[in-house]
């Protein structure tokens, strides 16, 4: 039999009894005919690859992200609890050295989730990725990590989340948020106060190919990555920039998600989106599987695959070029870039981001202002002030991984001053000492 | 009466039954040069001075193909291999000459790519060139799509047998193993004919006119024409037989651990439910894991003969035989030596098994009587340690569902039964180590000839129908076929019942015996775009597993 190259643990769980609908594109049939292609490969027999079951992510693993209103039980199912324990399965046996490389292929997603969650946005209600990270974090010690996300959207939720956190690289392709759902990503949205420059957007034109995709990936991705020197690089594995994705609009295909996976190296990856079920599935898991066991891939093609007609056209390769040497440029001059934007602070004490944020698989819209202190010794002290259109109002206080004991102090007088009943619910994080509390 | 025939690598055992009751027994030796002579030896004994006429049928465990595969005595195959897109295919090369075709059938069973018929003529060149007569044809997908699969027969059919296709060897997914699997069906397939047809003649002049029936590895049985076809499933029947036999003394519903202890190794297996497990997808045959279902047994290297060695003070146990105990004579404390010199065990010379413990003893610092302890204590701990990691495997085999994976069933064993030379001796310490009671069964000698004769005929059949294309597939019995777009669950369960009835009654099964039951379900809706276009309805079917009749006790003398 055949022997992989790099010891790979897979989590499959393709949740075959859980749907959002019966006609929804997160629905049981999702995976159906990955497991085939994958089962009649005889995946499972590779010697060195290792199938592994999903555990179940825990309260505190949703705490340590997000602020559930009115709380984790009556949010987030046991699906997405499965969906996220499968990513972390994952990492803990990457961890482990169990396995030299880990992916998951679970369902729902999870990288539109942001921290506030008052329900299900993109098909997504709590961050696979980001619980997966927090809770190794948590057991394993403090890592530098670099997130590559590949899925065709927007990313906004693991934006939010490490927005201002600068030993959490994310770094996102995506179709431009012009032409293509959440609408956001953009080159100017750059990080928090204390993270500046750290969350790099790459919002590529539709129909980009296997020649733009891989041009991004060796002349953007790569020497930032070179020069950010993480301790670990997840791949956010979305894979609906495929030219035969139903709600999307690219042009990338199976070889070309392999070959940026090889290239990328990541340690490991997580599915999120990615909606042609049988045209592209099938082929680009099986893809990035053989490229993460370090075996050819050089025979998975879809059936209709004909590159001469999946090629970009040349003005979309020249746009892709002037975009890479933008986004380049001003990762270069991030700390100039940061002095800057402090420099028109004028002694306030916090940076404030304000957004509406819409859910448009449960309809709701919210209005939020976070808050960032911007403190010499930490990352700083952050709040977040939220309201829904269902009418909840909430305030939260987070006290970040590695913040400095005034910081601390200032989190807990603050969720202690708040006047029980001026919000539906008060919430405090305190990532230090892993503490979460709301009233 | 049925008898049961169980031919081992030493023993051949044979045991006669009538409804549940043990009439007699026969056991002779294995002489490896000469298989059949040794069947034909223990029926002889068995079966002389009894009434013919009142024998039913005659079920046997052979090993005619696993020898022919294990000392390389098989047919040279032909093999032809679509892989369609996907891995790199070479690692597939098992036959004597390996043809890679174009053509390609997608995992919905859509033809992409039809065959080109010159590469097949190409094929059969060569294989003529090189004096091939076996051949085998697999596809990819073919369980979705057989037609290329059949296509390619026509072209081979006249001039080589047999050709084996791929989709009718298993209902499974996984396409590695179904070219290993239809490439040994192929390689053994002249060996176990010539078998058959010698069996057949040395009945018809003893006069014996009744059905025989050869042991799978599932422990169910097929007819010897069945057989014949698809020789692979009689590999590996020997623990199968073993575990049958012993769970005949056990009839519960209970979760269980089955230890078969010889002088060399040690077998395990479960039984779930009082149902034995069965490996997921197939045995593993040499370097080829394989579609043969079969029942799930691990072999680890300790017996009472393995040999016994310490190093700096390092007690080990196996998993080489060096020869007999020291109380026989043999060069090297074993186990058995440790037993006999704890008075568990009663054979060979006492006094000589005690100086092999007190060898023992001296590297370790301790005497004799310590020593054959220590050995003892630590036969226990290996066993446990190693059911205990099979559990944890097992218990931790994938799973694809939420409730599966909240409330599907783990394995937690109740007892633990033991058959094997030492059984007796050794449940004493199994019975600490596992803190479970520990079941010896009375005869447990002939059980795997008991479980031959126990087993009755199984059978598995896969029903894929997807209403959405319109196509209806059941790969083991070569349907595949339109189906109406109104086709429902509860009709695709009707229809694989009396499919599997129809191939357990081929396959030797009377009416009465077979219980079809499915074992997977599922139905899928598929949707295109933002509307439902079909069904995709999936089940799996089989004729249950176990024994014959219940097992009443012996009066044999
Ligand atoms: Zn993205
Ligand atoms: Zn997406
Ligand atoms: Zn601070």
């Amino acid at each position: 039999m055949l022997k992989a190259k790099n010891r790979l643990g897979l989590v499959f769980f393709p949740a075959f009894d859980w749907a959002i609908s019966s006609t929804h594109p997160e629905r049981e049939e999702r995976l159906l005919y990955t497991q085939d292609q994958v089962f009649e490969e005889g995946i499972a027999d590779v010697e060195g690859i290792k199938f592994i079951n999903p555990g179940m992510a825990t309260e505190k693993d949703v705490q340590r992200v997000h602020f559930c209103v009115p709380d984790v039980t009556s949010r987030v199912t046991e699906s997405h609890l499965i969906s996220a324990g499968g990513a972390i399965k994952a990492a803990e046996a990457f961890m482990e050295r169990e396995v030299d490389k880990a992916f998951a292929i679970v369902r729902p997603p999870g990288h539109h989730a942001q921290r506030v969650v008052f329900g299900d946005r993109g098909f997504c209600i709590i961050n696979i990725e980001a619980l997966m990270l927090e809770n190794i974090r948590q057991r394993f010690g403090h890592r530098r990590i670099a997130i590559v996300d590949t899925d065709c959207h927007h990313g906004d939720g693991t934006q939010d989340i490490y927005w201002n956190d600068r030993d959490t690289l994310y770094i996102s392709f995506h179709q431009d948020g012009r032409t293509l759902y959440p609408g956001t990503g953009f080159i100017d949205e750059f990080g928090g106060p204390a993270a500046m420059g750290y969350n790099i957007n790459i919002p590529l034109p539709p129909e980009t190919g296997e020649e733009g995709f891989l041009y991004v990936l060796d002349n953007l991705v790569m020497p930032i990555l070179e020069e950010y020197k993480p301790d670990l690089v997840v791949n956010s594995a979305g894979q609906d920039n495929h030219y035969t994705d139903p709600i999307t609009n690219m042009n990338f295909t199976a070889q070309g998600y392999a070959k940026l996976n090889h290239r990328l190296n990541p340690d490991i990856a997580v599915l999120e989106g990615g909606y042609s079920i049988e045209g592209a599935l099938p082929y680009v898991n099986l893809g990035i599987i053989l490229a993460m066991a370090g075996l050819d891939y050089s025979h998975v093609k879809e059936p209709d695959y004909d590159p001469g007609k999946l090629k970009q056209s040349p003005r979309t390769t020249e746009y892709i070029k002037k975009l890479c040497e933008t986004i380049y440029q001003r990762w270069r001059k991030k700390e100039d870039i940061a002095r800057d934007a402090l420099k028109t602070l004028n002694g306030r004490e916090y940076v404030a981001r304000i957004r509406n944020i819409y859910y448009d698989t449960d309809g709701i819209m919210e209005e939020q202002t976070q808050k960032f202190k911007v403190c010499p010794r930490c990352s700083g002290l952050n709040t977040i002030h939220s309201r829904s259109d269902w009418g909840y109002e909430i305030f939260a206080v987070s006290i970040p991984r590695d913040a400095c004991p005034a910081c601390i102090e200032e989190g807990y007088k603050i969720y202690k001053e708040t006047p029980e009943g001026k919000y539906f619910k008060i919430y405090l994080q305190d990532r230090v000492n892993d503490i979460y509390m709301s009233q | 009466m049925i008898v049961g025939l169980d031919m081992g690598g030493t023993h051949v055992d044979a045991a006669i039954i009538d409804r549940g009751n043990i009439i007699d027994v026969a056991k002779t030796l294995t002489d490896r040069s000469d298989l059949f002579g040794s069947i034909w030896d223990a029926l002889d004994h068995l079966l002389s001075g009894k009434d013919m006429s009142t024998i039913e049928h005659i079920n046997l465990s052979t090993t005619v193909s696993t020898n022919a595969i294990v000392e390389g005595k098989t047919a040279p195959v032909g093999m032809t291999i679509e892989s369609g897109p996907g891995m790199d295919p070479s690692f597939l090369s098992c036959g004597q000459e390996n043809i890679f075709i174009t053509g390609y059938v997608d995992h919905r069973g859509r033809e992409i790519k039809p065959i080109i018929l010159d590469e097949i003529r190409e094929a059969a060149y060569r294989f003529r060139q090189n004096g091939i007569k076996a051949c085998a044809v697999v596809t990819k997908f073919s369980i979705r799509n057989p037609m290329h699969e059949i296509q390619i027969k026509r072209m081979l059919e006249d001039e080589f047998c047999p050709v084996t296709l791929g989709h009718t060897i298993s209902g499974k997914l996984n396409f590695p193993r179904r070219v290993f699997t239809s490439y040994l069906n192929s390689a053994v397939y002249d060996v176990f004919k010539g078998f058959c047809g010698s069996f057949k003649q040395v009945m018809e002049k003893k006069k014996i006119n009744v059905p025989v029936n050869v042991l799978k590895a599932d422990g169910g049985t097929i007819c010897l024409d069945a057989a014949r076809e698809y020789p692979i499933n009689t590999v590996l029947s020997g623990p199968a037989a073993s575990l049958l036999g012993a769970s005949a003394f056990n009839r519960d519903n209970k979760d269980a651990v089955f230890l078969d202890i010889g002088g060399t190794t040690t077998d395990i297996s479960f039984v779930a439910d009082g149902v034995p497990l069965f490996e997921p997808l197939g045995i593993t045959i040499g370097p080829y894991p394989t579609l043969v279902r079969a029942i799930y047994s691990v072999s680890i290297g300790l017996g009472g003969d393995s040999a016994i060695h310490v190093e700096k003070g390092e007690l080990t146990i196996g998993p080489r035989r060096e020869g007999l105990p020291m109380a026989l004579g043999g060069p090297a404390p074993t186990p058995s030596d440790a037993m006999i010199a704890l008075g568990l065990l009663n054979f060979g010379e006492k006094g000589k098994a005690i100086s092999a413990m007190k060898r023992v003893g001296e590297q370790m610092g301790m005497d004799a009587m310590a020593a054959a302890e220590t050995v003892y204590e630590k036969m226990g701990d290996i066993i446990k340690q190693k059911v205990d990691n099979l559990l944890a495997d097992i218990n931790s085999r994938p799973v694809y569902t939420v409730k599966e994976l909240l409330y599907g069933k783990k394995l937690k064993p109740e007892y633990v039964s033991i058959i094997g030379g030492p059984a007796r001796a050794i449940a004493p310490v199994l019975e600490r180590k596992f803190n479970l009671p520990c079941r010896v069964p009375e005869n447990y000698e002939v059980a795997n000839a008991l479980g031959a004769a126990l087993a009755k005929i199984t059978a598995e059949i896969t029903l894929l129908a997807d209403t959405a294309a319109g196509v209806l597939s059941v790969p083991e019995v070569g349907i595949y076929d339109r189906v109406d777009r109104n086709f429902t669950l509860d009709m695709a369960r009707q229809k694989a019942l009396e499919l599997l009835k129809e191939k357990a009654a081929i396959l030797g099964a009377e009416g009465s015996e077979i219980e079809p039951e499915i074992t997977e379900e599922s139905c899928f809706n598929m949707v295109r775009g933002f509307y439902t276009s079909g069904k995709n309805i999936r089940i799996r079917a089989q004729v249950k597993p176990g024994l014959q009749c219940e097992l009443r006790g012996g009066n044999y003398a």
